[in-house]
């Protein structure tokens, strides 16, 4: 676990040793900020929620997260450093694990950020503060999934461009799946396969301002897997 | 300090090394050598846990590369081909994430930090981010990494390629004092570099160990000493050629007042210019040069690695 520390502090001081970090989480805010005040139309909504905040954020996370963790693995593989990594005396689970806090952490960042938006809600009226901190719960555990699956992409190639096109596809299909086959009329086993394996669904429930167990054990089993399968491909290099 | 045991790698369909075996004792520095693509790379890559063997042994103090990964990789410090190095980093932020990493104790982590600071001459670049340093200065940030936990065996994969003859003497420099305390394994495929540091060389030519020994011990194993001599007189040649020190006696050339240069092998390819001498001597020959030359690793390197 110190291990892990030792490397996600690395990795987050990463994120903030270029102006990219900044540029990025400057972008976030203006996007999301966009859509919600001017798109959705707050202003003359005479609501004072944050519902449509949330319901664009899956599709505005699609392809923000995907930068965030595109560079984890490909860039260590392009630039060999992959292999004075490994040769240290870590566990490869450490080094995932620590990797994925740091993305964490910076898009728990950027989203702190975005609490001008809560703020300003306050001034305008007295909004449901439980909906809002649950969503921006519910927000950090889709993101969180989101990583996870950016992350193990990351591995599988040394390319950054490519590992973001991959991530970006990934997600977006686990978002559809929950829409997709209710579209085309599909009914009983398979549609609701579809709509449990969908991160999108499980997100509906939360901007309801619901966070009911099952969404939880959703996320972090998406969450799980991932991490195991990005440990899984790391150990891959020593198989026989 | 190191076995190797029956050690082979196959990616794929081609064998990167095949059955290597060798042992290295504490303290010894030995150079890996071979032509580009012999192995040496795959060979250090497995000693150091980044990739596993095919099949084969390889155990560093008793502690297998295979099975006991931390407890290797913990006695290592490694230097990778390419200096692969974090170059968003500044150089003591990345020494010091090194140590970490490499779990020396908080309280002896600023010394280590300066210590290997001061070892590798870095003091001019501690700020510098290490995108922005010569590759001469990165390689010895390299080489400062691999050093920061003190461990008791170096492995370095070509630690002076691309460097310039300063930067290159100043490394092996550095690769001497470190070879008295230290188990040191370095590959290159510059003979002179192992000349002037190891004690013992492993020769690697298409993943196969194809000799072994001190530089001398190669040197003269290969086609041992000639004796190259000028000389006037009768029956010169025919003399030589019928002593029975003398394996093989050629003429090189002719050259002006009558005189001859020769190559002379001696048999059980020792030297045998003192021979030649008392013979010249008893017989009233005139001699201009004699010449001993021990044959070059140069030149058992070629003889060994073109088959």
């Amino acid at each position: 676990m110190k291990n892990a520390l030792t490397i996600f502090k690395r990795e987050l001081r990463s994120y903030f040793s270029s102006p990219i970090g900044f540029v990025f989480i400057i972008f976030y805010l203006l996007v999301s900020n966009a859509f919600f005040f001017f798109v959705q139309d707050f202003f003359r909504q005479g609501q004072v929620t944050m519902r449509g905040y949330f319901q664009t954020l899956p599709w505005i996370f699609l392809f923000f997260v995907p930068a965030i963790t595109m560079r984890l693995w490909a860039e260590e593989k392009k630039m060999g450093t992959v292999e004075l990594l490994l040769t240290m005396p870590l566990k490869e689970a450490e080094v995932v694990f620590g990797k994925f806090l740091a993305a964490f952490a910076f898009l728990a960042i950027t989203l702190a950020f975005s609490l001008t938006v809560p703020a300003s809600l306050f001034y305008l009226g007295t909004p449901d503060i439980g909906v809002i901190i649950g969503s921006y719960v519910g927000a950090l555990f889709l993101g969180s999934a989101y990583l996870a699956i950016g992350l193990y992409i990351s591995s599988l190639t040394e390319n950054q461009v490519v590992a973001f096109i991959i991530s970006l596809a990934v997600i977006f299909l686990l978002l559809l799946v929950g829409i997709a086959p209710v579209w085309l009329g599909a009914l009983g086993t398979f549609a609701a396969v579809c709509e449990y394996i969908s991160l999108l669904t499980h997100f509906n429930n939360v901007t309801r301002g619901v966070i009911d167990s099952r969404d939880v054990v959703y996320y972090v089993s998406v969450i799980a897997l991932f991490l195991y399968l990005n440990v899984k491909n790391i150990e891959a290099r020593k198989w026989r | 300090m190191i076995h190797v045991e029956g050690l082979t790698k196959r990616y794929g369909q081609s064998l990167a090394i095949d059955n290597i075996s060798f042992h290295i004792n504490r303290g010894e520095v030995v150079g890996l050598l071979g032509p580009n693509g012999a192995g040496k790379t795959t060979t250090m890559k497995i000693l150091t846990c980044f990739i596993s063997a095919s099949s084969g042994k390889a155990s560093i103090n008793g502690h297998d590369t295979f099975d006991a990964p931390l407890k290797v990789k913990e006695q290592i410090g490694y230097l990778p081909e390419s200096c692969p190095l974090y170059h968003d980093m500044d150089v003591s932020a990345y020494l010091a994430f090194s140590a970490e990493v490499r779990g020396v104790p908080s309280s002896k982590r600023k010394g280590a930090v300066e210590r290997v600071i001061s070892d590798c001459d870095l003091g001019k670049v501690t700020r510098k981010l290490i995108g922005h340093l010569s590759k001469g200065y990165r390689q010895r940030v390299g080489l400062a990494q691999a050093l920061i936990h003190d461990p008791a065996l170096l492995i370095l994969d070509e630690p002076t390629s691309g460097l310039d003859p300063n930067q290159i003497r100043d490394i092996l420099k550095l690769i001497n004092n470190l070879g008295q305390e230290k188990t040191v394994i370095h590959s290159t495929h510059i003979l002179s570099e192992v000349e002037a540091t190891s004690d013992r060389v492993l020769i690697i030519n298409n993943g196969r160990i194809v000799a072994q020994g001190t530089p001398k011990e190669l040197m003269s194993r290969s086609s041992g000493t000639t004796v190259y001599l000028t000389v006037k007189g009768d029956g010169v040649r025919e003399d030589l050629a019928a002593a029975a020190f003398v394996k093989q006696a050629e003429k090189i050339a002719d050259l002006k007042d009558g005189f001859v240069r020769l190559a002379l092998q001696g048999a059980d390819q020792r030297d045998i210019a003192l021979d030649v001498f008392r013979m010249a001597v008893e017989k009233g020959w005139l001699v201009s040069e004699l010449k001993a030359e021990m044959a070059s690793l140069e030149d058992v390197f070629a003889k060994l690695t073109r088959g």
